[in-house]
């Protein structure tokens, strides 16, 4: 079966009843397509995004996309390997699946891999501003990069309530159809830019 | 009283009984209504909120001193109860909980988590509240049992019995947070996040 998902394939592990698919970066797009696309495949779940890195700096870091069919009844686990000195950047399957939106954020959040095509690739966890780096990376020390009281300051000089986009309210879209008070109350909000 | 008339004794003064003694009924009065009705602001962020729910139920029930109502509004709140690990997230939102708060107010710091950061010695958790509130009681355990934390509010009950509206050093006014946005010093909230324990060992790092 995985034989004949487009793009070169590294590798194909089976185990434990699992199988495991390495697929090049560039054509992870076109796999991805092929896989929930193709009759007979039908992956058109996704279960989860995220990726690994490894103790041993050897071995590159892993984007795993995990995706179910529901027809078929089958799970397959994709693997994007990238360089970690490298350029950290992948395609977007929000196309594919709408639900990776979040689940490509807490990547990028937490590992600071790059998610090209995604609609609104921001922190997820940790807030806007966190500027110490990519916590669940392997350089990254348990305790944060700045010392204690700068960690303090920052957050208490947090806006707790400037975390939402309008682009995440979905309030963009729907623009032309609010009522005229709203899109004062908006343009005067500091919840982001309202388009013109 | 006696402590007060001695004291107005010391200073090598007639005794002022009738301004000692008013002034002493009027904290006792205040006081004990303070303490005897404190209204709770829970602050559950963590297993202990679980604990701070049995504590709030019919086994234990902590309506019976005093805490009948629980305000989930910070508005008519007088113990904020901070009952579970913070994040640098949370920070800024239990700041201005405790600001919404009107005075006089107090905070307990429930379990190991809210009191030093307990096990969570990493990049993204609060080490102890008391770097973003300022905390009257401090109540150990991970979490607390529901008696610890009943012991905690009659602690409270007791720091809240010795203050004193004549005086302002037996009680807390409003500490605003410093132009730097901070409640402490750089150096104290460096000190009092030192690493202690198993986390002194504890390292992930390249």
């Amino acid at each position: 079966m995985t034989l004949q998902i487009p793009g070169r394939l590294r590798e194909t592990v089976a185990r434990d009843g699992e199988t495991i698919v390495y697929v090049e970066r560039a054509r992870l797009l076109e796999a991805m397509t092929w896989l929930k696309e193709t009759p007979g495949q039908e992956y058109d779940y996704l279960v989860d995004v995220t990726a690994v890195e490894f103790r041993d700096r050897e071995r590159p870091l892993e984007v795993v996309y995990f995706v179910r069919s529901l027809s078929c009844r089958a799970d397959l686990r994709v693997k994007v390997e990238l360089d970690a000195a490298g350029d950290l950047t992948v395609d977007s399957v929000w196309g594919l699946w709408h639900g990776a939106d979040w689940l490509e954020r807490e990547v990028f959040d937490m590992f600071g891999i790059t998610f090209r095509g995604h609609p609104d690739l921001r922190r997820i966890l940790m807030w806007e501003t966190y500027a110490e780096g990519f916590p669940l990376r392997k350089d990254f020390p348990l305790r944060g990069r700045f010392s204690r009281a700068e960690q303090v300051r920052q957050a208490l000089n947090a806006n707790p309530e400037a975390h939402y986009s309008l682009d995440e309210l979905s309030i963009a879209d729907a623009w032309g159809d609010l009522p005229d008070d709203m899109r004062e109350r908006l343009k005067r909000g500091e919840r982001g830019v309202v388009p013109e | 009283m006696k402590r007060v008339i001695e004291s107005k004794e010391v200073a090598g003064q007639s005794p002022n009984y009738l301004l000692a003694k008013f002034q002493d009924l009027v904290d006792w009065a205040v006081n004990s209504s303070r303490a005897n009705s404190l209204w709770p602001m829970p602050f559950g962020t963590a297993c202990c909120a679980i604990e701070f729910m049995a504590t709030a139920a019919s086994r234990y029930d902590f309506a019976r001193f005093g805490m009948e109502r629980q305000a989930f509004s910070p508005r008519q709140a007088d113990v904020l109860i901070c009952a579970g690990r913070l994040p640098f997230k949370l920070a800024p939102v239990i700041r201005r909980i405790f600001d919404q708060m009107p005075q006089p107010k107090w905070v307990i710091s429930m379990g190991a988590c809210a009191s030093t950061g307990g096990i969570f010695d990493n990049y993204a958790m609060v080490q102890g509240i008391d770097t973003i509130v300022p905390v009257d009681v401090y109540v150990p355990g991970c979490p607390p049992r529901p008696e610890g934390l009943l012991y905690g509010v009659l602690l409270l009950h007791k720091k809240i019995k010795g203050e004193s509206l004549f005086d302002a050093e037996r009680r807390r006014d409003e500490q605003p947070l410093d132009e730097r946005g901070l409640r402490l010093s750089p150096a104290e909230i460096d000190e009092v996040s030192e690493p202690f324990g198993n986390s002194v060992h504890q390292f992930r790092s390249s």
